[in-house]
């Protein structure tokens, strides 16, 4: 019984995080502009990795390879961003201004 | 923090632990070999972390022990903004107002505010370009994202973190 429920909670967020993927990919392709196609790609790179994971980790159980599922995600979660800065600084660094359509407290 | 370089030997002696206890965990193959391999990788990533100065930004260990804390916080808030984020993408009218906003962080440390920098880029809707001295320049894809960070709410959360005691 137990077993059937947490089938089915990890079958829930497979799909939820897969969905997101999807999501991501869909926004990549409709945003216009660098810096707003980023955003689509960090929903990719967070949500869509928590929820993969936790499906994951349901999967596996109390055992090791739990631990080292959820320790991927920390690492995947910490590199992410980082990547996503440095991507983001050198189009600024080499001159690729953000568009904005109004104006906030601009640098 | 010291102005020539020396890294304190229980800091060195405390990342090898950690680093030891995980490669065991990992690897699960008790063998001679293997055994000598992981100990040689784990002295080599000390080395590397030596020169690459890791000691100099090392974080007190209450910071550390805090972290699950606010990370249960972050993630209240990736599923919020990334909710958010997918309405927007999936709305046929494309509703988005990107928005540059400069955030002035009291964060006196780098690793906190790498720490802060990675938060804002965590939730999905406002992704950090550039950390300059003490400012961040923060690309936000929605009006409601950047009224968000006017809020200071990641910043208080990460200030929490460094509180001494």
């Amino acid at each position: 019984m137990i077993e059937l429920v947490l089938d089915i909670l990890s079958w829930v967020l497979l799909c939820t995080g897969g969905a997101f993927v999807l999501i991501g990919g869909i926004g990549a392709l409709r945003l216009p502009g660098f810096y707003t196609r980023l955003h689509a790609a960090s929903l990719t790179e967070t949500m869509a990795t928590i929820l993969i994971f936790a499906g994951m980790i349901l999967q596996a159980g109390l055992s090791l390879a739990a631990i080292k599922l959820f320790a991927i995600m920390v690492f995947l979660l910490l590199t992410a961003p980082t990547a996503s800065y440095a991507l983001a600084n050198a189009a600024l660094q080499s001159g690729l201004r953000p568009v904005a359509q109004r104006e906030g407290e601009d640098a | 923090m010291s102005s020539s370089y020396s890294a304190r030997p229980l800091q060195i002696a405390g990342l090898l632990l950690i680093l030891l206890i995980s490669w065991a965990l990992w690897s699960g193959i008790y063998k001679p070999l293997l055994i000598g391999l992981g100990v040689f990788s784990c002295l080599l990533s000390i080395w590397v972390a030596m020169r690459t100065g890791f000691f100099l930004h090392a974080m007190p260990l209450r910071t550390f022990l805090r972290l699950p804390l606010m990370w249960w916080w972050l993630l209240g808030e990736v599923v919020k903004s990334s909710l958010e984020v997918a309405r927007v993408i999936l709305s046929p009218s494309l509703p988005i107002q990107p928005e540059l906003v400069e955030l002035t962080t009291t964060e006196e440390t780098d690793s906190g505010k790498v720490i802060l920098g990675n938060c804002i880029t965590l939730s999905p809707g406002t992704v950090t370009i550039d950390v300059h001295e003490n400012r961040l320049l923060v690309h936000c894809l929605t009006a409601q994202g950047a009224a968000g960070l006017r809020s200071r709410e990641s910043e208080r959360r990460v200030a929490r973190l460094e509180i001494k005691r």
